[in-house]
C-alpha cells in the first residue's frame, strides 16, 4: 500500500509532468517519445493494478489495448464521429466490457493457468481484428488518419496537434490516470486487492469475495487499457493492427517489471528506460537490431537481481537510508510501548467487556439455546473416513473444547463447520440457518469464522494492515466496489481495528510488517484476523501449539478474555490449558464422538484414558 | 471449398500438427508437473532446436545429424539454463518464474535473429521421405505422413522413459510430491535438472523435425507457445496423457477450421479451451488440486 500523505503524490506527479518538456529535451528525449512512454504509463496504471497489486499476471493487456484503440478509431475515422474525447471514453468501455468478459473465463483459474489463457484469449483478437472483422479494422492496413483532440471553450477553442502541444492533452489525461489510480489503490477495495495478492485463501476466509474483486481489478485493467489504446491512434493518427500483438503485451509486462511492479509509476519508468535505450542503443550507440537482446538480458538480470524493479528498488535504498538515520529514535518508542502495553493488558481486557466489539457480539450473548447443531456430519476422502456420523450441539455463549489423539479428525471437522470442505453427508445448522454446503466466505459474513493451524498471514502488509483487511470484511459485506473511498471515511473501521489490536495486544507495533513478527505475536494475530470480523461463533485450531509456556499462559489469558463476548470452540492437545478454559469438552477419536462433559467429566472417564493411553499401547504392541 | 479428399488431407494436416503440439506439449507439461515452473521459454526451445539443426545441416547436409544436433544442442541449453537461472527460482512467486523465463525467451529469440538474421530458412526434409505419396484418392507430401510416426516414435520413448524407469517413476513421484521425494534421500535437484534437459529436448527435437515443414524464422516458437498452452489447459496441466490427448486434439480443431476459414482456427481453438474450462476445469486428463 502506497503511504497516504494527503495529495504529495498527486503534487509530484503534477509537477513532474509540468517540468518535463522543460528538462527532457535536454536528456535526449524527442517529444514524440516521451508522448508514447506516458501512452505506455497510463496503459501499465491500470496494468499494475492488476498485477503489482492484486497479483495477477495476465500476458493479454493487449486485446483490450487494442479493442479500445480500434473502437475509438473507428468512430472517429469511418463513422465520422466529431468528439475525440467521447470516442476514447466509449473505446473504453468498450474494452472494459470485453475485459469483463474476458475475466469471467480467464479468472476461473490462477495463477499459471491464468497467464496462460490470457495469452491464449489476446491471440483470439489478434486473429479475429485480422480476418472476419477486418472490414472495420483495416487488417493489416489499420486505420490512418485518427484526427487529434480540440476543445472549444466558448471564448476560444484549443487544439493538440503534435508534439509538446499533444503533450499537454497526453499528460492531462495520465494525471487524471494516476489521480484515480491512487484513489483506487488507498480505496478498501484496494485494501482488500492487496490481501488477495498476499493470501487468497485467507481473504477468502475472512469473509471478502475474492472472485468478484479480481474482476474488478481486471476491468479497471481494460479500462485503462482501452483508453490507453485509443490515445495511441490519437498519437499516431494511425491505429496499427500490431496493438493487438503479442509483442504489445509482453512489453508491457517487461517494463511493468523494469520499472518496478507495486508502485503504479513502475510501468511509466519502465517504458522511458524502454524506449530511451532502443532509440539510445540502436541510433547513438549503433547496435541496430540487437537492442533488443540488451534489453531481455536486462530485463532477466532486473528480474534475477531486483525484484521490485527501479522504482521499488530506489524506494528499499530510500527507506534504508531514512531507517538508519533515524533508527536510535526509532528504537526506543517500541520498547517503552510494549512494557506499557503490557502493563496495559488487563486494562485493555477490561475496556473491552465494557464495550464489546460489536452489536452482533452483544445480539448473541443475550440469546439463548444452540448456536450450532451439527447432525450426522461425515466426511469420507475416499477410502477412508475423517469424519462419521458426528452430533454436535454448541450452545449460546459457551466454551467448548475439542480433543483427541492425532488423526482424530477434528481438524477435517472445523473445516467441515466453516464450510471449507463440504460435508459427505449431514447437515449443519448455525443461529437456525443451514449453511451445510454454502461458501467459507458466507459462513464468515454471518458470523463463524476460524483462526488457522497454521498462521494464514498478509505475509506483506503490516500488522495494522491485516487487521483492517479482516475489519473490512464484516463492515463492507463481502462485496462493495467503493473504489473511490478513503479507507478512513468507512464508520467504525479505525475503532474496530483499534479494539482488535487491543484485544490481541499488538497496539503497540500496528506497523510492523507481518514478516518481522515473533512466532507469538504472529500467532496473536492470526486470532486477530478471525476476532476482527466480529464472528459470534469463533472457532480456534490449536492457538497455543508451538508457544513458549510463557506464551501460552498469555494467550490462554487472552482466549478467556475474549471469550466473554461470544461462542468459541477451541482444538488443543494442551489438556491442562483447555480444562482451565472450556465448560463443556468433546473428545473425538476415529473420527467419532467418543464422550462429551465437562472437564472434571472427561479427566474421570476412563474411555478416554483408554483412547489416549490405550491407543498408545496399541501401537507399541503393534 | 469443401471437398472430401481435401477433407482427409487436412486430418493428416491436423494429425501431424497435433502430433508435433502433443510432444512440444508434453515437454512443458512434465517440467511444469515436476518443477513447478511454466516455462515461457519453451517456445524459443522449439525455435533452437530448429536452428541448430540448420546450423547442423549446413555444414554436414545430413537430415540425421541435424536432428540429433538440434535435439542434443536444446538439451544443453535446457540444463545449463536450469542450472544457472531457473534453480533460484523455485523458491520464488510463480509471477517471478513466469517472468524470468519469458525474458530467457526474449534474449533466444533476439539472439537467433542476430545470428542468423529474419530471414526465412528452409530444411529439405530427408531424401527418403521426399515427394508425395499416393493414398488412392489422394497425394500427399511423404514426409508429413512421416512426421506422424516419427513423433510417435518419439512419444513412445518419453512415455517409456516416464513409466518404465527408475528416473520416470521419481519424476512421477516428484509430481505428486517433490518435498517427501526428497526427503527419501533421492538429489530432487538433479532430477529437477535432467527433467528440465528432457523437457527441453522434447520442444528441440520438435523444431528440427517441423522444420522441413513450415520454414524456420526466429518467431516461429512464439504461435507454437500460444498453442501448446492451449493443449495444456485442454489436456490437464502436468499430465502426459493429457498433453497428447490435448495436442490431437488443437491439430484437429485448426486444421478443420482451416478447410472453411483460417481465420476462424485460433477463434474454435479458443472456444475448445472455454468449453473444457467450463466442463472441466482441470482439464480432459488433468488431477485437481495442482496449480
Amino acid at each position: 500500500m502506497l503511504k497516504q500523505r494527503s495529495f504529495l503524490i498527486e503534487t509530484l506527479t503534477a509537477l513532474g509532468l509540468i517540468l518535463a518538456p522543460f528538462v527532457l529535451p535536454h536528456l535526449g528525449f524527442a517529444p514524440n517519445t516521451v508522448n508514447r512512454i506516458l501512452v505506455w504509463g497510463l496503459f501499465g496504471l491500470g496494468f499494475d493494478i492488476l498485477f503489482g497489486f492484486t497479483g495477477l499476471l495476465s500476458f493479454g493487456q493487449s486485446a483490450f489495448y487494442g479493442t479500445g484503440g480500434f473502437v475509438a478509431a473507428y468512430l472517429l475515422t469511418r463513422a465520422g464521429f466529431p468528439n475525440v474525447m467521447l470516442a476514447l471514453l466509449i473505446g473504453m468501455i468498450a474494452a472494459a466490457v470485453v475485459g469483463y468478459l474476458v475475466g469471467l473465463i480467464a479468472l476461473r483459474r490462477t495463477g499459471i493457468y491464468f497467464a496462460m489463457i490470457t495469452v491464449a484469449i489476446a491471440e483470439v483478437f489478434f486473429f479475429v481484428e485480422f480476418n472476419p472483422l477486418s472490414g472495420w479494422t483495416g487488417g493489416e492496413n489499420g486505420l490512418p488518419g485518427v484526427p487529434t483532440p480540440s476543445f472549444n471553450l466558448g471564448f476560444t477553442t484549443v487544439h493538440f496537434t503534435t508534439g509538446w502541444s499533444l503533450y499537454q492533452f497526453l499528460a492531462l489525461c495520465y494525471f487524471v490516470g494516476v489521480v484515480i489510480a491512487l484513489r483506487i489503490v488507498r480505496s478498501p477495495v484496494g485494501a482488500i486487492l492487496s490481501a488477495i495478492r498476499d493470501n487468497p485463501l485467507r481473504a477468502t476466509a475472512v469473509g471478502h469475495n475474492i472472485h468478484g474483486y479480481k474482476l474488478a481489478a481486471f476491468v479497471i485493467a481494460a479500462a485503462y487499457a482501452g483508453f490507453a489504446g485509443g490515445l495511441l491512434g490519437v498519437l499516431q493518427a494511425f491505429m496499427p493492427p500490431d496493438a493487438f500483438t503479442f509483442d504489445t503485451s509482453g512489453q508491457l509486462v517487461m517494463q511493468t517489471a523494469i520499472g518496478g511492479r507495486g508502485t503504479l509509476f513502475g510501468p511509466l519508468v519502465g517504458a522511458a528506460v524502454w524506449l530511451f535505450l532502443q532509440d539510445f542503443l540502436q541510433a547513438a550507440v549503433g547496435l541496430g537490431a540487437a537492442w533488443k537482446l540488451v534489453l531481455g538480458i536486462v530485463f532477466v538480470l532486473l528480474v534475477c537481481f531486483l525484484r521490485r524493479g527501479i522504482v521499488g528498488g530506489l524506494e528499499d535504498l530510500y527507506r534504508k537510508i531514512v531507517g538508519k538515520r533515524s533508527k536510535p529514535s526509532e528504537v526506543s518508542p517500541p520498547a517503552v510501548a510494549s512494557s506499557v502495553g503490557a502493563a496495559n493488558q488487563p486494562k485493555a481486557a477490561q475496556a473491552s467487556t465494557a464495550a464489546p466489539i460489536s452489536a452482533r457480539a452483544r445480539e448473541s450473548a443475550t440469546r439463548i439455546g444452540p448456536i450450532l447443531q451439527a447432525t450426522g456430519l461425515t466426511k469420507r476422502y475416499g477410502g477412508l473416513l475423517a469424519n462419521s456420523d458426528i452430533d454436535f450441539t454448541v450452545l449460546h455463549g459457551e466454551l467448548r473444547g475439542i480433543i483427541g489423539p492425532n488423526g482424530a479428525g477434528k481438524s477435517t471437522f472445523f473445516k467441515m463447520l466453516t464450510c471449507e470442505v463440504p460435508p459427505t453427508s449431514g447437515t449443519i445448522v448455525f443461529e437456525g440457518r443451514d449453511i451445510t454446503g454454502t461458501s467459507v466466505t458466507n459462513v464468515c459474513q454471518l458470523g463463524l469464522t476460524k483462526s488457522y493451524q497454521v498462521n494464514q498471514l498478509f505475509t506483506g502488509l503490516t500488522v495494522r494492515e491485516n487487521i483492517v483487511i479482516a475489519a473490512l470484511a464484516k463492515l463492507r459485506g463481502k462485496f462493495r466496489l467503493d473504489l473511490f473511498r478513503s479507507l478512513d471515511s468507512i464508520p467504525g473501521l479505525n475503532a474496530q481495528v483499534a479494539r482488535t489490536l487491543e484485544l490481541v495486544n499488538l497496539a503497540a507495533r500496528p506497523d510492523t510488517p507481518v514478516s518481522e513478527l515473533a512466532y507469538g505475536e504472529k500467532r496473536r494475530l492470526e486470532i486477530g484476523l478471525a476476532l476482527a470480523t466480529s464472528p459470534s461463533l469463533l472457532l480456534l485450531d490449536e492457538p497455543l501449539a508451538g508457544m513458549s509456556p510463557q506464551e501460552r499462559v498469555e494467550t490462554v489469558k487472552l482466549l478467556k478474555s475474549i471469550s466473554r463476548d461470544r461462542t468459541m470452540i477451541i482444538i488443543d492437545h494442551d489438556m491442562d490449558a483447555l480444562f482451565e478454559l472450556a465448560e463443556r469438552v468433546t473428545v473425538l477419536q476415529e473420527g467419532r464422538v467418543l464422550i462429551e462433559g465437562t472437564p472434571d467429566e472427561i479427566k474421570k472417564s476412563t474411555a478416554v484414558q483408554e483412547a489416549y493411553l490405550g491407543g498408545v499401547q496399541g501401537v507399541l504392541d503393534a | 471449398m469443401f471437398n472430401w479428399p481435401n477433407f482427409v488431407s487436412q486430418v493428416f494436416n491436423g494429425l501431424a500438427l497435433g502430433a508435433l503440439l502433443a510432444l512440444i506439449s508434453s515437454g512443458l507439461t512434465i517440467i511444469y508437473g515436476t518443477l513447478g515452473v511454466l516455462n515461457l521459454a519453451h517456445g524459443a526451445m522449439f525455435m533452437l532446436g530448429g536452428y541448430a539443426g540448420y546450423a547442423a545441416f549446413q555444414y554436414t547436409g545430413s537430415f540425421i545429424i541435424a536432428v540429433i544436433a538440434g535435439s542434443l544442442f536444446v538439451m544443453v541449453v535446457g540444463v545449463l539454463m536450469e542450472r544457472i537461472i531457473i534453480r533460484h527460482f523455485y523458491q520464488r512467486p510463480h509471477e517471478d518464474q513466469l517472468l524470468v523465463t519469458f525474458g530467457i525467451g526474449i534474449c533466444f529469440v533476439e539472439l537467433v535473429r542476430l545470428v542468423f538474421s529474419s530471414d526465412s530458412k528452409l530444411v529439405p526434409p530427408p531424401p527418403l521421405f521426399q515427394g508425395i505419396t499416393s493414398l488412392g484418392f489422394l497425394f500427399y507430401p511423404t514426409y508429413r505422413l512421416a512426421v506422424v510416426g516419427i513423433v510417435a516414435i518419439a512419444l513412445g520413448v518419453l512415455f517409456v522413459v516416464l513409466y518404465r524407469t527408475r528416473l520416470g517413476m521419481i519424476v512421477r513421484a516428484g509430481i505428486e510430491d517433490s518435498v517427501m521425494v526428497d526427503s527419501l534421500g533421492i538429489n530432487v535437484y538433479r532430477v529437477f535438472m535432467i527433467v528440465f534437459g528432457i523437457g527441453a529436448m522434447a520442444a528441440g527435437f520438435a523444431g528440427i523435425i517441423n522444420a522441413p515443414v513450415v520454414s524456420l524464422t526466429p518467431g516461429v516458437g512464439d504461435d507454437i507457445l500460444v498453442e501448446t498452452f492451449v493443449v495444456v489447459v485442454i489436456g490437464g496441466v502436468g499430465s502426459f496423457p493429457g498433453a497428447i490427448l490435448g495436442g490431437l486434439i488443437a491439430g484437429e480443431i485448426i486444421s478443420i477450421t482451416s478447410i472453411f476459414d483460417p481465420g476462424y482456427a485460433y477463434v474454435m481453438l479458443f472456444a475448445a479451451m472455454t468449453l473444457v474450462l467450463v466442463v472441466r476445469p482441470h482439464g480432459l486428463l488433468g488431477v485437481q488440486g495442482r496449480e
